[in-house]
């Protein structure tokens, strides 16, 4: 399943990045260390937080997509980082929890 | 014998935006040299780790990095305050980040938890008031 697929199901858009990608798991949490070590390449990861700091950890983890949730303000600088390390993100108005259900819904059906 | 590959960079203490920039870099060389992604992800996450500590609690140090045929040996020394109680520091989740750290997402107390778990050696040289130096090793 791709990021694109479930753009509409999380009520999410594409702020950067190929959003054409398949993901094959999730991760939701805010703690940068927690994430470092349990974020897989080809995740989806949720997150409230939209620093430069996540696009850091991002790079390093290689996710799908970074969805943050709960439309959190995305810096500038976390935006022009995000670009140049070819992150996706996304942004969904739903909370990490709504999110991570709809998720499982959509990664349900699908199978 | 082919050479031993060393990077250097200078870690910047005052500046949280960049922090884990020079982990960035060494993962992305690691990538176009075509190492195991495994070990590319092991390398990055014990460096960032190290990385972040520095910038959090030392403001700044050096990074060297040196890939050999055997190893990647990664080096991080500062002249921070030095950590008083290493076995303390050893412990998940024990952090002694400020508020103002931890609402960017740091101080989860995982940071030598993880540079122990995904590196193949870990040696911590500290001495309060002078500094630390972290040696982190991961054979290939």
């Amino acid at each position: 399943m791709t990021v694109n697929e479930i753009c509409e199901r999380i009520e999410a858009s594409v702020i950067c990045g190929d959003a054409s990608k398949n993901f094959d798991g999730v991760y939701v949490g805010d703690l940068l260390s927690r994430a470092m070590s349990h974020v897989e390449g080809g995740n989806i990861w949720v997150t409230i937080m939209s620093n430069v700091n996540v696009v850091a950890v991002a790079t390093l983890t290689e996710p799908a997509a970074v969805v943050l949730a709960e439309e959190v303000d995305l810096q500038e600088d976390a935006l022009k980082s995000a670009m140049e390390n070819g992150i996706t993100l996304l942004s969904s108005p739903l909370s990490a929890y709504e999110i991570c259900v709809r998720l499982h819904n959509a990664v349900s059906e699908g199978e | 014998m082919p050479d031993t590959l060393k990077f250097h960079f200078d870690i910047d203490g005052s500046d949280f935006s960049s922090a884990g920039a020079a982990s960035v870099m060494v993962k992305k060389k690691l990538r176009q040299l075509a190492y195991d992604p495994e070990i590319i992800r092991k390398v990055s996450i014990a460096m960032y780790e190290g990385e972040i500590n520095m910038v959090i609690h030392a403001n700044g140090g050096t990074a060297d990095v040196e890939v050999s045929d055997e190893e990647i040996v990664i080096i991080l020394s500062d002249k921070g305050p030095g950590i008083p109680n290493v076995e303390l520091a050893m412990q998940a989740g024990y952090s002694t980040a400020h508020d103002n750290i931890r609402n960017l997402g740091f101080g989860a107390g995982m940071g030598f938890p993880n540079m122990k778990k995904y590196t193949d050696y870990l040696n911590v040289d500290t001495v309060v008031g002078e500094g630390t130096t972290i040696t982190m090793k991961v054979k290939l």
